[in-house]
């Protein structure tokens, strides 16, 4: 029929995404690539490399990434586990998930100050039963649990959605044609869960390398992450040239994250919606 | 005993995940100021609640902005679904590609970028410049949670429908519709979560003396955050619990409500 007369729809859109996606993007760049005076610099790029600005990258990137580890190590059991308790309500799932996002993510991330604390609930559970104290508040310890509790979901709803669409006749072949369990998984189920791992990898690593809400709230002011650093630019120091200059850096990082993510999930398999 | 095995790990993270939002229920009752004390039960913080000016307008405006960003995602969202699913598929794919960057960029960054654009077309920071960041970050949910939809779609029944004398809008609404509203639904609920948790970007877009509640309560990390705050938290949290779990009770016949996925 006459299509352009749809096509129509999608100008508020179109327009939209070129004034508030786009043109700023392209302003964070121009930003990044000059100095004050608006003259051509690579020096906020090559900034990131000064011992201060680096070490809070290298930190972000070491607790990132351990945080999206310990995601992954948590989620898969957890997901094939829910997948395999064939909860009639898929939606159901999805909702004890994403349930506690409506209490605030800073409220949330501060209770565990509550209880992480020397005198807090879980040193009093821990000495009641006679155990060590954890000492892990105001440590980069803290916070990789905060990273762990607030991005959580966003690991396992990508893989219990992969998980979920999986024929389970392909595992009664696999079965019938001699498969054990342990072969079963490792040719079967995780190559087909691959699209959905990789999507959790994406979601949570990101914004755990970009944060500087959890690193200040339970790292103390001790600890300086990337995020906290790009932070201050905008807010304290006002250098906004600087500040471009780094979060292009951090777009780096996402750009190559992109790429795999568009390489493994090519069909958009792995989203979490 | 392997599959109580398998109940404790789930049981472990689900107290991983709700402790926190319990530690809080109970702070808001706990009559001592501060954090780390219990100084017995007490009512006091959601009467004080009720009298805080502060706080209420900041809900307000947070209720306000997840709202209005919300519904106008929404319509925007699906009517941009409707368009690409009559596009080229090189059309297609730059659109989708566009959309894809809030949802994996940084948050950061995407606060950063607003900030610097309303900067430079001169525009004063308050609830508008709020309100249009929280519209540009929310398309993109609804535009994935439709996009699924209108590929299942089959056209022939909506060309039935022109056939059959309707109008293309009448057509639209009884025939398409219908079948994106699941899609529609959790979009909408996807997007005013989003803007309602969103702090990161709000926080670069906002300005001097408007407040919603997660930047309030960023402001009173460091001087210590009031006890009506959890009180708050505390009452919107049960609301929607109570809420959801009757949209979950309700009666498994709404066969259309099973794709909404919240």
């Amino acid at each position: 029929m006459n299509k352009t007369k749809y096509k129509l729809l999608g100008t508020p859109y179109f327009i939209w995404s070129a004034i508030f996606i786009v043109v700023p993007l392209g302003m964070v760049f121009y930003y990044g690539l000059t100095d004050r005076s608006g003259t051509f610099t690579l020096e906020n790029l090559i900034s990131v490399t000064t011992p201060e600005h680096s070490k809070a990258l290298g930190l972000a990137l070491l607790l990132s990434f351990a945080a999206t580890l310990i995601c992954l190590l948590l989620a898969y059991p957890l997901s094939m586990i829910l997948n395999g308790m064939k909860v009639n309500q898929h939606s159901f799932i999805v909702l004890i998930f994403i349930l506690p996002m409506w209490m605030n993510f800073l409220l949330r991330t501060m209770a565990w100050q509550t209880l992480l604390e020397k005198t807090g609930v879980i040193n009093s559970i821990l000495s009641f039963l006679g155990l060590p104290p954890l000492a892990i508040i105001n440590t980069p310890y803290a916070i990789i649990l905060g990273m762990v509790y607030n991005f959580l979901p966003f690991m396992v709803l990508p893989i219990y959605n992969s998980l979920s669409k999986i024929d389970p006749n392909v595992i009664h072949a696999a079965r019938d044609l001699g498969a054990g369990g342990l072969q079963v998984f490792f040719k079967i189920t995780l190559p087909l869960t691959v699209p959905g791992i990789i999507s959790g990898i994406t979601m949570v690593f990101i914004p755990a390398l970009t944060t500087f809400v959890i690193s200040n709230l339970l790292g103390g002011s001790k600890v300086l992450l990337i995020g906290n650093v790009v932070e201050q630019e905008f807010t304290q120091a006002s250098n906004w040239h600087l500040g471009s200059g780094l979060s292009i850096v951090l777009m780096l990082f996402i750009l190559v994250n992109m790429v795999i993510t568009a390489v493994f999930d090519r069909e958009g398999e792995g989203s979490v919606l | 005993m392997k599959n109580a095995a398998k109940k404790f790990y789930v049981f472990l993270i689900f107290v991983f995940l709700y402790a926190p939002i319990v530690t809080l229920m109970v702070l808001s009752f706990n009559a001592s100021k501060t954090r780390s004390k219990w100084g017995g039960f007490t009512l006091k913080w959601y009467q004080a609640l009720f009298g805080n000016r502060d706080i209420l307008q900041a809900l307000f405006n947070t209720l306000m902005i997840a709202l209005m960003a919300s519904l106008v995602a929404t319509v925007v969202g699906t009517m941009t679904c409707i368009a690409i699913e009559n596009m080229k598929k090189r059309t297609r794919t730059l659109i989708m590609g566009i959309t894809n960057i809030p949802m994996l960029n940084a948050d950061i960054v995407t606060g950063i970028s607003l900030m610097l654009l309303f900067i430079s077309l001169g525009l004063k920071f308050g609830l508008g410049t709020i309100l249009l960041s929280h519209i540009t970050f929310s398309i993109p949910y609804v535009v994935l949670s439709v996009m699924p939809r209108m590929k299942q779609l089959n056209p022939s029944t909506y060309e039935a429908a022109l056939d059959l004398g309707a109008g293309p809008v009448y057509g639209f609404f009884k025939v398409v519709f219908p079948e994106l509203l699941p899609g529609i639904l959790s979009g909408f609920l996807m997007a005013f979560t989003m803007s309602l948790d969103d702090f990161i970007i709000t926080h670069f877009t906002k300005g001097a003396g408007v407040d919603t509640l997660s930047t309030k309560i960023y402001t009173e990390v460091r001087k210590g955050i009031k006890p009506e705050m959890y009180a708050l938290s505390t009452l919107i949290f049960i609301t929607v619990l109570i809420l959801l779990l009757l949209v979950n009770r309700a009666p498994s016949g709404q066969k259309e409500m099973k794709g909404v996925k919240l």
